[in-house]
């Protein structure tokens, strides 16, 4: 799907925008390519809507440019560009029932009457809402809402679906039920996509590639495993997923010290001086335990604090390694547990695989 | 691949389209009717109060004539010490009326509560009129006044506390009803009795409202006409006063002294409730539960009677009104007749006149709800431009704080004025329906802007992404979904235009003569009992206007049901 052959659909440029003295975007370049399903993931008020909203019109940003298609649209009215959008709140029109909401943007087109009731029981079908054309928006459900402002945005044939957090105003099972079906949906007509969320479930579920922003800067753009297996900064390792965050100091290109202990670690990035503070990141899953972890290099041992049972796999929280560090926590899996010791107290031995850990500066 | 070359700070000039050129000329020209509707007459009244009789600016002269001319000075502190005395007095009675239809169990509370606001439908001088019937030189119950005079403070001061009551119980009745009920249950819990749980429960979680029914209660008061028109007598006030230099002695220039004397008072008073207002929204922001009262019997007796006592006031001053239209000759031949409802034998105007209120308050109302609407539309949901949504929004401000006869006598030198290529309006049925829709534009555009707020913000962004113009999805979207908003507004504007005296008092001509007026003019050359019946013309067309709104909401309400209830 990511394929980045060829001349990218959206390309962003250095888009900084400003709102007073506030920055709410501090120089944004980004490329999304044709058919790709783009999540735009950060904590709250990181400017993802904020971009989402430049890239729309709706908000145009201060300054640097935006491109759809290698047409310059930095500077359009929404009506002038190509997109379609669908809200958190939905925002359908109350007074008009399912089917005219649906209508709305093809009414404008100037799209014969017949037509457009042809089309609209199409997109309904599209959307797994027949039969209730004629109900008012205050009649359905959040996820029926949820379709319909869907299909609405899908109407006018756009070329770009703009997504504002479209599930989480959703119960939890709705949302899993249709974050499977937005994506079959966006892959069944091939429409290039892009979804704001602060849920990285819903990130990793769904994109093809993932945008991290934090602040107002783009932490990390990749595909969700490489977000999640080489995060490019402590903070996209803590926000995607559970880390261990381990202080120590880089003794050689390839060691790092922790109190007395020497940890083995693979090619740290080249601006990293030798001697300077850094953290060292590995994941809970990744750490190695019982005979896996024999014949691995970066064995340490200490004592386990106290364990959580989190249904498919225990969490076992390890005192720290050294000193006033923090603690180590190491996900075992269930069927694991039952050939080691996880009694509170006792002492365990694992290995730290050097492959899967990142090395990054210590200053934030 | 476009690669342009980039110069990094390079700002982007959003390109303006069609649309936004269409929303912009419509601010234009909202903000251009605002400017020539009250910008400009008060303008037009600041610099006449500055010029001697012949145009020539004079400086503070005519300022210093009044302050040092006793006989005019006078009634700054007249109008000060009844407006100051009804206003307490009205608080004060408001305060319990109110506190009894929200804390107590007393029936009949929605009985009450609309007996309350009869007030409303009167025009000032109607009240007035009925306590001369009752107080005057020949009242019934002239003798309980224990020898008072009724003609001056006294008489003001009843008529006007008559006049705001429901205007300032309805305040404090909005403020009771938001206070948070846990707040009296942690004060029973913790065994305080009714009265401790008063004064440190009930009276400071209504300091705000008490603040702002205050200065409404003074302003209504210190700017009305009416009351004091009628039983003012010798005692002068501020109001009077600018009547009676403009209309009696034809001196424009104290007129305008005068206006501005009545004008800082009620634009302070503007601006102190604004303050006190924005705090309590803040304060208001944590979800309150509303309080239900427990049965008491004694206080709920007490607050019982105390309500009855008022309503029976309301209703006996209401029914003076009546009874003095219909009777013969007071106090000598008490036999009914309608002969008073004889308009057209009559100086004032005759039928003519009650014809010209309709037809004013009509045009008031539609004219006035389009203008208010689609301005606050565009004040609260444009895009772009946003130093001038926010001048606007100050200039729709503007009018609240500014008294009637300010108002009606700024119009008389703006349009009046030679230059003006306006002045054709001069006389005019319109300029009496701009002069009433700006004289009630602040009230109507806030509520526009109150029902404005509850929509989703988002509507106006979807439709740009639907490609529709604003104004289409205006008149699809917004405008349905705040029909009963539009139809308070408009039952306001005519219900007012009906009433209102002191805003047309200069401006109507022998060929639009208002009922209004005709009550004023009528009063004034003795014929009382046609006043008042032509006052009762005024309250009972109010009254079926406000019938037919009630009606039509709760027609409109069931029919919608389906779509607006979440
Ligand atoms: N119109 C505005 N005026 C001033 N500041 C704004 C405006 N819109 C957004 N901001 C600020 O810009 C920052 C980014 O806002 P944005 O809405 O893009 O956040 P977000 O990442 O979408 O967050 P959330 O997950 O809460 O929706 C926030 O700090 C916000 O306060
Ligand atoms: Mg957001």
């Amino acid at each position: 799907m990511s394929a980045e052959q060829g001349e990218p659909y959206i390309k962003i440029v250095n888009v900084t925008k400003n709102f007073g003295e506030f920055t709410a975007l501090r120089d944004i370049s980004l490329e999304i390519f044709d058919k790709e399903f783009v999540c735009f993931l950060g904590p709250s008020g990181c400017g993802k809507t904020t971009l989402l909203r430049a890239i729309a019109g709706l908000d145009i940003q201060s300054s640097g440019q935006i491109f759809q298609k290698g047409r310059d649209i930095s500077a359009l009215p929404p009506a002038e560009r190509d997109f379609g959008i669908v809200f958190q709140s939905y925002a359908l029109f109350p007074n008009m029932t399912v089917r005219r909401n649906v209508a709305y943007g093809l009414e404008n087109q100037g799209v014969p009457g017949k037509q457009i009731e042809q089309q609209v029981t199409e997109l309904l079908q599209l959307v797994g809402l027949p039969e209730q054309e004629d109900k008012f928006p205050a009649q359905l459900s959040g996820g029926q809402q949820q379709r319909v402002a869907l299909a609405r945005a899908l109407a006018t044939k756009p070329g770009l679906l703009l997504l504002d957090e479209p599930l989480s105003a959703l119960d939890a099972k709705v949302r899993t039920h249709l974050r499977h079906e937005i994506k079959e949906l966006q892959h069944k007509i091939g429409i290039t996509t892009i979804m704001v969320t602060h849920d990285q479930e819903e990130a990793l579920t769904m994109a093809d590639r993932i945008v991290v922003m934090n602040q107002g800067v783009i932490e990390q753009v990749g595909t969700p495993s490489e977000i999640y297996s080489e995060p490019a900064s402590p903070f996209v390792a803590d926000f995607i997923g559970t880390t261990n965050f381990i202080k120590g100091k880089l003794a050689t290109r390839q060691s790092v010290q922790i109190g007395n202990i020497a940890i083995q670690v693979d090619n740290p990035s080249a601006s990293l001086v030798t001697g300077s503070e850094v953290l060292l990141c590995i994941r809970p899953e990744d750490i190695l335990t019982g005979e896996r972890a024999i014949d691995v290099a970066n064995q340490v041992e200490s004592v386990i604090d106290r364990v959580e049972f989190l249904g498919s796999f225990h969490r076992v929280h390890m005192l720290p390694l050294a000193g006033d560090g923090t603690e180590l926590m190491i996900d075992v899996s269930v069927a694991r547990a039952r050939e080691i010791d996880l009694t509170i107290g006792s002492s365990l031995k694992v290995a730290l695989p050097a492959m899967h850990m990142n090395v990054y500066p210590s200053d934030n | 691949m476009t690669e342009v070359a980039i110069t990094p700070m390079q700002r982007i000039k959003p390109k303006i389209s069609k649309d936004d050129v269409v929303m912009r000329l419509s601010m234009a020209a909202i903000a251009l009717y605002l400017i020539v509707a009250i910008a400009l007459p008060l303008y037009a009244l600041l610099s006449k109060s500055f010029q001697n009789n012949h145009g020539d600016f004079v400086g503070f002269a005519n300022y210093i004539t009044y302050l040092t001319t006793p006989a005019l000075s006078w009634s700054i502190g007249n109008s000060f010490k009844v407006t100051l005395l009804a206003t307490v007095i009205v608080l004060f009675i408001a305060f319990i009326y109110a506190y009894a239809l929200t804390r107590s169990c007393m029936p009949g509370k929605s009985l009450f509560k609309g007996i309350a606001l009869i007030p409303i439908l009167m025009p000032s001088l109607l009240p007035a009129i009925s306590l001369v019937f009752f107080f005057g030189q020949q009242g019934i119950i002239k003798s309980w006044l224990l020898g008072a005079e009724l003609y001056g403070p006294v008489g003001i001061v009843m008529g006007e506390v008559f006049y705001v009551f429901p205007h300032v119980m309805t305040i404090l009745l909005i403020g009771m009803s938001l206070s948070d009920a846990r707040l009296y249950e942690a004060s029973e819990v913790l065994g305080a009795s009714k009265i401790k749980t008063f004064f440190s429960v009930t009276l400071p979680s209504l300091r705000y409202g008490l603040v702002s029914a205050f200065f409404v209660a003074f302003t209504l008061v210190i700017t009305d006409f009416g009351v004091p028109k009628v039983v003012g007598g010798q005692y002068n006030v501020l109001a009077t006063d600018v009547y009676k230099q403009v209309v009696g002695r034809n001196d424009f220039q104290m007129g305008a002294v005068v206006s501005m004397a009545l004008l800082l008072p009620a634009v302070f008073a503007f601006v102190a409730d604004r303050l006190v207002q924005r705090k309590q929204v803040a304060l208001l922001s944590a979800r309150a539960v509303p309080y239900q009262p427990k049965p008491d019997r004694i206080f709920d007796m007490i607050m019982l009677a105390f309500c009855s006592l008022i309503a029976f006031i309301i209703l006996s001053i209401l029914g003076m009104a009546i009874f003095s239209s219909l009777v013969t000759f007071w106090p000598y031949n008490l036999t009914l007749t309608t002969k008073h409802y004889n308009f057209d034998l009559m100086d004032g105007g005759g039928w003519a006149s009650y014809f010209n209120s309709i037809q004013l308050a009509t045009w008031t109302a539609i004219f006035g709800t389009i203008v208010v609407f689609f301005g606050a539309y565009l004040v609260e949901k444009s895009r772009g431009f946003k130093s001038g949504r926010t001048a606007m929004q100050a200039l729709c401000m503007v009018p609240m704080a500014v008294p009637g006869l300010v108002l009606g006598l700024s119009y008389v030198f703006f349009f009046n004025h030679p230059d003006n290529p306006l002045g054709f309006l001069y006389h005019t049925m319109p300029i009496l329906v701009i002069c009433t829709i700006t004289h009630f534009y602040t009230v109507s555009h806030l509520s526009a802007v109150t029902a404005l707020k509850q929509m989703d913000p988002e509507f106006e962004a979807v439709s740009q992404s639907l490609k529709a113009p604003f104004y289409k999805t205006f008149w699809r979207v917004t405008v349905p979904v705040c029909v009963p908003a539009i139809l308070d507004i408009s039952m306001y504007l005519f219900v007012n235009a009906m009433t209102t005296v002191s805003a047309v008092v200069f401006l109507y001509s022998t060929d639009t003569s208002l009922a209004s007026v005709a009550v004023l003019n009528m009063d004034d050359a003795g014929d009382q009992s046609p006043a008042a019946a032509m006052g009762m013309m005024i309250v009972s067309t109010a009254a079926i206007v406000r019938l037919a709104h009630m009606i039509l909401t709760r027609g409109l309400k069931r029919r919608t049901q389906a779509w607006r209830n979440r």
